[in-house]
């Protein structure tokens, strides 16, 4: 499995990376080979297995009353954001 | 009082409540250790101090009012995976380096309730993606045993904190072995409880299926101390289980004659070095002189789990690790040209090159055309593996085989080829895909370098895990080997 320098691209503009052209053939290096490596799995007979969806046998994620537990933290949390105004998060304009 | 720093967590509980030393003294004893020692080996991020010593005195206030709780002035460090209200939590990233949490983690605020002192936070690699702490973004921990080497990962500056005495125990995590492979390195008690068994609320998420908080240790009867003030209930953890939590301590006597342990035989297999796996068989002569009843247990799928783990885990990061977008919190790019270039220049500078490699790979594998055939046959094969863990116990009570395949190795050895630091969690990475917890404890040394026993229980046997590595620790003296020049 080898990927092409457009794929990696493609997969780095997907999961918002910005990379460098000294680090794309790096990426597309080493994906290809990680990819190489995890298709040893094809070789496994899976045809009357359901996919894993919980660590616990039987266990399923919990659920809780809808009831209101939170308080309104907001002032606390925008404490550490790169940019707030009048209890906003600030980024560049999106529309114009 | 040169000798406090030997004293592990359970001995530094006894001894405050006895009142053999104080919490400052204890405390002071291991800051200077820590700051003597942190140029040698950078175990941690932070180092808390001022906080450390008022929180101590409080301890002995408390001790001498005799209302002290089971580990009231104990000093221990935390991952710095795990969020503490007021210190920052880096998660050993730039995205996070001046990232400060507005609370504390379940495991932060239990132990802190049981009377902990917190000195300090660990390195760790990047967001816990890594096995010999070289990702972290502020610099490599050295090995204690050998500074040439690596602690192992990803809670290398837990491991080798406590492998050098700079402090009794201390908080880990371990999603495919970042608890067990490091205490492995570096000749010390490792434990990865049940999933779900200790809570991940303001855990630094990186594959939430996996991820489990754990402890490291001198010895297992330290780790059950330990794990029974961390473990239990959390409703903030939507995965975290309503079972009562047993007290680990008191059930360390258990006797393990007539236990049946399995020999697990892909454990044994050609990647393992031939002096790693005979100090194994030494450990195994141990336990059966304790009156263990061994036979040899395989297990078919076992060796895809490394396959299946690097479609998983990087899967479950890409998305958790889509939260660090440079808006709420974390590192954001200088002057973006717009919100596109916000994200991405904000993640590609805020990111190491192994986290970026493993969100890469998980959108792949989670991208549409390859969701089938990558992710969800991943979990089909984790499956299988989980059900041959299933059968193996119904024959036998645990487990055992190496911890790594091979001792410490050297700072830069394997960071060139991704795939060679990844088999490094060979014999690990199964418990942390069927849910199972496991143990590793020190069982002699190659050379200079100590070597790890790993044994892996069904779910939620802590307790018969830690009475087998107890009852191991009192019949050898592995666990209370110090490295030269940390005596």
């Amino acid at each position: 499995m080898s990927l092409t320098r457009e794929q990696i691209e493609s997969i780095a503009a997907l999961a918002r990376l910005e990379l460098s052209a000294a680090e794309l053939p790096v990426y597309q290096e080493s994906l290809s080979r990680i990819l190489e490596f995890v298709g040893a799995l094809e070789r496994a007979d899976t045809a009357s297995v359901a996919p894993m969806a919980h660590p616990l046998p039987g266990l399923t994620q919990r659920l809780r009353p809808d009831r209101v537990t939170e308080q309104d933290h907001h002032a606390e949390y925008q404490q550490g954001a790169p940019q707030v105004a009048a209890g906003l998060y600030l980024v560049p304009k999106v529309i114009e | 009082m040169s000798e406090l720093h030997h004293i592990g967590v359970a001995g530094a509980a006894a001894g405050l409540r006895a009142r053999r030393f104080s919490s400052v003294e204890l405390t002071e004893a291991f800051l200077k250790r820590i700051e003597r020692s942190q140029q040698a080996l950078n175990a941690f991020i932070s180092v808390t101090r001022a906080q450390a010593l008022s929180d101590a005195a409080a301890a002995d206030r408390a001790l001498a009012a005799g209302s002290g709780g089971a580990l009231t002035g104990v000093p221990i460090a935390h991952k710095d995976l795990f969020c503490t209200q007021g210190v920052r939590t880096t998660c050993g990233s730039r995205m996070l380096e001046n990232f400060v949490s507005p609370y504390d983690a379940t495991v932060v605020a239990k132990l802190k309730r049981a009377g902990a002192v917190m000195l300090g936070k660990t390195n760790m690699d990047e967001f816990a993606m890594g096995s010999s702490n070289e990702t972290s973004y502020f610099g490599p921990v050295r090995n204690p045993w050998d500074p040439r080497l690596v602690p192992g990962g990803s809670s290398g500056g837990s491991a080798a904190a406590v492998a050098a005495r700079l402090v009794p125990g201390a908080t880990a995590t371990d999603t495919g072995g970042s608890i067990r492979q490091p205490a492995a390195l570096c000749g010390i008690t490792g434990l990865k409880p049940t999933y779900g068994r200790v809570s991940r609320y303001g855990m630094v998420a990186f594959a939430s299926s996996l991820d489990q908080g754990g402890v490291l240790t001198v010895s297992a009867a330290d780790a059950a101390l330990m794990l029974r003030e961390m473990a239990g209930f959390d409703p903030n953890d939507s995965t975290s289980v309503e079972r009562e939590v047993p007290d680990y301590v008191a059930l360390l006597g258990e006797p393990v004659a007539g236990l049946r342990v399995g020999l697990l035989k892909e454990f044994f297999d050609r990647g393992l070095d031939a002096e790693n796996g005979q100090r194994v068989h030494e450990a195994l002569k141990v336990f059966e002189s304790l009156g263990v009843r061994l036979s040899e247990v395989s297990l078919p799928n076992l060796p895809l789990s490394v396959p299946v783990y690097y479609v998983v885990a990087p899967a479950e990061c890409s998305s958790n690790l889509a939260r660090f977008d440079g808006v709420r919190y974390g590192h954001r790019c200088e002057q973006p040209r717009d919100l596109q270039d916000l994200y991405r220049r904000s993640r590609g500078e805020g990111f190491g090159a192994e986290v970026k490699r493993r969100i890469m790979t998980g959108t792949y594998v989670l991208s549409a055309g390859y969701y089938d055939a990558y992710y969800l046959k991943a979990q089909r094969v984790r499956q299988l593996i989980s059900a041959d863990f299933s059968r193996a116990f119904a024959s036998v009570d645990v487990l055992i085989g190496p911890t790594t395949p091979t001792p410490a190795f050297a700072i830069g050895a394997k960071t060139s080829d991704p795939i060679t630091m990844y088999l490094n969690d060979i014999y690990t990475i199964g418990a942390n895909l069927a849910g199972l917890p496991a143990v590793s404890v020190p069982c002699g040394f190659v050379g200079k370098l100590p070597v790890g026993l790993q044994i892996v229980g069904p779910h939620f046997s802590e307790a018969r895990l830690l009475s087998a590595a107890h009852a191991y620790q009192r019949a050898t003296d592995w666990h209370t080997r110090v490295p030269e020049g940390y005596a």
